[in-house]
């Protein structure tokens, strides 16, 4: 069994609204799973089946091989999207509720709760109210609830908003250090820089419906546009590009170029392959640069979503 | 069940724990106290002070009747003329009483006028009335040369005793212990309800606005944290009552203890009654006492005392269920207010059907209301007392039990959608549509 999370075929319809049509994933065991799409897209309708906030009208959800079931909240951490915690109470003692909540005991909750406290270097925080701490603090708080009954399954939606980049930081490297120890993250979230840095897989929600899935390596793979960067070192860079422009596509590259340079962005033509445009160049003039353009997330997100309509 | 017990605990610590609930649980019973012996006082002090009424009788007819009391002393200016003695009065008596010259008895009562500074107290007037008449009543008898001892031997006092078909007897002092019993277990549920019901409504609408409801909701279930915050919040109300009563009955047996208020606020109450009064209720005291007595022993303690804890279990659920779909459905307490007035409708028509039910205990309005399950918490309470058929109670439970389950699924539905709703001010047609979520 190497899935932590299995949706199959999950719907959910708000009166005439559907919000999920026929969307199926599945979250490898310790993996960062990128639940992308723009807002409004259903993600957190999805998030909220999973969490079994709300039940989906048809399809089926298995964790970790079993139907889900009300007691598997234990095993689930979620730090949701609108998140916030009681104003008047004491940080130490909500904590202590919510740790209760997810199923551990009062001594085991204590433990485990001073253990982040530590780590985290908030402990002298345990008796303050909520009200008295600053946004990024109670994030911090709120982190650590979300985590602290050691869940198998981590639900993060937008985890990053409300932190400065210090403490994003460090929230990113928890997540990874999470995930090392073998809890599987749902990483739901716009921001497209973190999707490179944390994900490993990603599907990609649309209009209540999944238009991608799959491994982010992959998934690049497939949209590669089969166009590269090159540098030509030449004195006559019109002639060049005459020539050039005779056999390929080719645009002008935004980067940078050397005074000397012709820097542009080729592309591949049919049954070609990149041994075939290397010896052409080389032919024609000095090269100095050559990369392949992989598409960044965000790239493929947009792509994906305009093609979607 | 672990969860809703730690839920249930959460609330009441919460609500307990909160500096208003704490400052109203100490002062109010302090404040109860404090009224109570302002009242006292202010009575005493009233009837401590002393009127002086001028009168000028220049009919010399009926001077005989200002005979001084505790409370009022006459002065006769009838030399001085009406004139001089409105002058003298003014800034010393309390007033003056004129009693014009009248050339026939059935005249005299005529044109008698009484001026002072302010407007005259009801009571001084109602009592010289009283006397004037009486006194005319007799002159006009005697002038008709009847025996006014015969005519007075004649006058009867009659007081009916009721008794029930199976031999118990009840009295007017019975009644109004009902009333005032089954009047006031209606009225604690009354404000139980609207207290508490807000209570859990701001409670909703505090983990709404602090939005830590759906991090709570991915660990229970709703309708759990839904039941646990009602449950919560009734035990933190109970607790407040009964602080409240403990502690007002303290106070209040220590004032009396040490002030001895009671017996010389009931001297004063008997002074000021006129004598034939105090004859009256000494002669009739003795045995209505005894009635009274009779008649607590003969109220259906048990019955009102288990209907009590029912209706209240019941209505307080309907209603604060009721109220934990308001705040859910809205984001603010300011928006409550279109969901509010439906609600309070309902319990403020019982209050008043209740004053209703008290002159007509069986009658059709009493009985309908009493059936019906958003008012029966409280006019079948206020009922319950003068005696109620079996099958009656019986039907207003049976269906108080099936609203409860009805409305509590219903607002348990609204409730889920609810708390995961913001930005927009729902419509009954929306709450509607969220039912089939």
């Amino acid at each position: 069994m190497n899935t932590i999370l299995t949706v199959e075929n999950v719907c959910k319809n708000y009166g005439n609204f559907t919000a999920l049509n026929n969307v199926s994933i599945s979250v490898p065991k310790g993996s960062v799973f990128g639940l992308l799409g723009p807002n409004g897209a259903g993600k957190t309708s999805l998030i909220r089946i999973i969490n079994q906030i709300t039940l989906q009208d048809s399809g089926n959800i298995f964790l970790d091989g079993e139907p889900l079931k009300p007691q598997h909240v234990h095993q689930i951490g979620y730090l949701p999207e609108e998140r916030g915690l009681y104003k008047s109470m004491k940080v130490g003692e909500q904590a202590l509720y919510l740790a209760q909540l997810k199923g551990l005991s009062k001594s085991d909750a204590k433990k485990k709760l001073k253990y982040w406290f530590e780590k985290f270097e908030i402990s002298d925080w345990w008796d303050k109210k909520i009200q008295e701490l600053s946004k990024g603090m109670a994030q911090k708080v709120q982190f650590i609830v979300t985590v602290m009954h050691a869940p198998k399954l981590l639900i993060f939606d937008e985890p990053f908003s409300g932190f400065d980049p210090i403490n994003a930081n460090l929230i990113k490297d928890e997540i990874l250090k999470l995930r090392d120890d073998g809890a599987s993250i749902i990483f739901s979230t716009h921001r497209m820089e973190s999707v490179e840095e944390l994900c490993d897989y990603i599907a990609l929600i649309n209009k209540s419906n999944k238009i991608l899935d799959g491994k982010l390596s992959e998934i690049k793979q497939e949209f590669k546009t089969n166009q590269f960067e090159v540098g030509l070192i030449s004195t006559e860079k019109e002639q060049l590009l005459n020539k050039l422009n005779e056999h390929y596509k080719t645009e002008k590259s935004v980067n940078p170029q050397l005074d000397d340079e012709l820097r542009l962005i080729v592309t591949l033509n049919n049954g070609d392959t990149s041994k075939d445009l290397i010896r052409f160049l080389n032919n024609k003039a000095q090269l100095n640069h050559f990369t392949e353009i992989i598409p960044s997330a965000n790239d493929i997100f947009l792509k994906a979503v305009a093609n979607n309509g | 069940m672990d969860k809703l017990k730690l839920i249930i605990k959460r609330e009441f610590l919460a609500k307990v724990k909160n500096k208003s609930f704490i400052v109203m649980t100490v002062l109010s019973p302090l404040l109860m106290v404090g009224l109570m012996m302002l009242i006292i006082f202010l009575n005493q002090k009233n009837s401590e002070e002393v009127r002086t009424v001028a009168f000028v009788d220049e009919s010399n007819l009926l001077a005989s009747v200002f005979t001084d009391s505790n409370s009022t002393k006459y002065i006769d200016l009838t030399a001085l003329g009406i004139e001089e003695a409105r002058k003298q009065t003014e800034g010393h008596y309390y007033g003056v009483l004129y009693i014009p010259k009248s050339d026939s008895l059935v005249n005299l009562s005529k044109g008698i006028a009484f001026y002072s500074e302010d407007t005259p107290s009801l009571n001084l007037l109602s009592s010289i009335e009283n006397k004037l008449e009486k006194k005319i009543r007799n002159l006009k008898i005697e002038q008709l040369h009847f025996d006014v001892d015969k005519i007075k031997a004649t006058e009867t006092t009659v007081q009916i005793e009721t008794e029930n078909f199976i031999g118990e007897k009840s009295s007017k002092i019975g009644s109004v212990l009902r009333m005032v019993t089954g009047g006031g277990f209606g009225y604690l549920i009354f404000m139980f309800i609207i207290i508490y019901g807000t209570s859990v409504m701001r409670s909703v609408i505090e983990e709404k606005t602090s939005r830590i409801i759906e991090i709570i909701i991915s660990s229970v279930k709703p309708f759990q944290l839904m039941l646990g915050k009602i449950l919560g919040n009734a035990l933190a109300g109970v607790l407040q009552f009964i602080i409240w009563m403990i502690s007002a009955g303290l106070l209040l047996f220590a004032i009396t203890y040490i002030f001895g208020i009671e017996a010389a606020s009931s001297g004063s109450a008997m002074g000021q009654m006129n004598p034939e009064m105090i004859q009256q209720v000494q002669s009739s005291s003795a045995s209505e006492l005894q009635l009274a007595l009779q008649e607590i022993k003969n109220l259906p303690i048990l019955t009102m005392f288990f209907s009590f804890i029912i209706y209240f279990i019941g209505g307080y659920l309907i209603y604060s269920s009721i109220y934990a779909a308001i705040g859910a459905a809205v984001d603010s307490e300011t928006d409550t207010q279109q969901f509010m007035m439906p609600v309070l409708m309902p319990l403020i028509i019982a209050i008043y059907v209740g004053f209703s039910v008290i002159e007509n205990p069986h009658g059709p309005i009493a009985l309908g209301f009493s059936l019906f399950p958003l008012t029966s918490p409280i006019v079948m309470l206020m009922r319950i007392p003068f005696g109620v058929p079996w099958w009656q109670i019986l039907t207003s439970m049976l269906l108080l039990i099936i609203t409860f389950i009805a409305i509590v699924w219903f607002a348990a539905k609204i409730y889920r959608v609810g708390i995961l709703m913001y930005g927009k001010k729902p419509t009954y047609k929306e709450l509607y549509k969220w039912l089939k979520y």
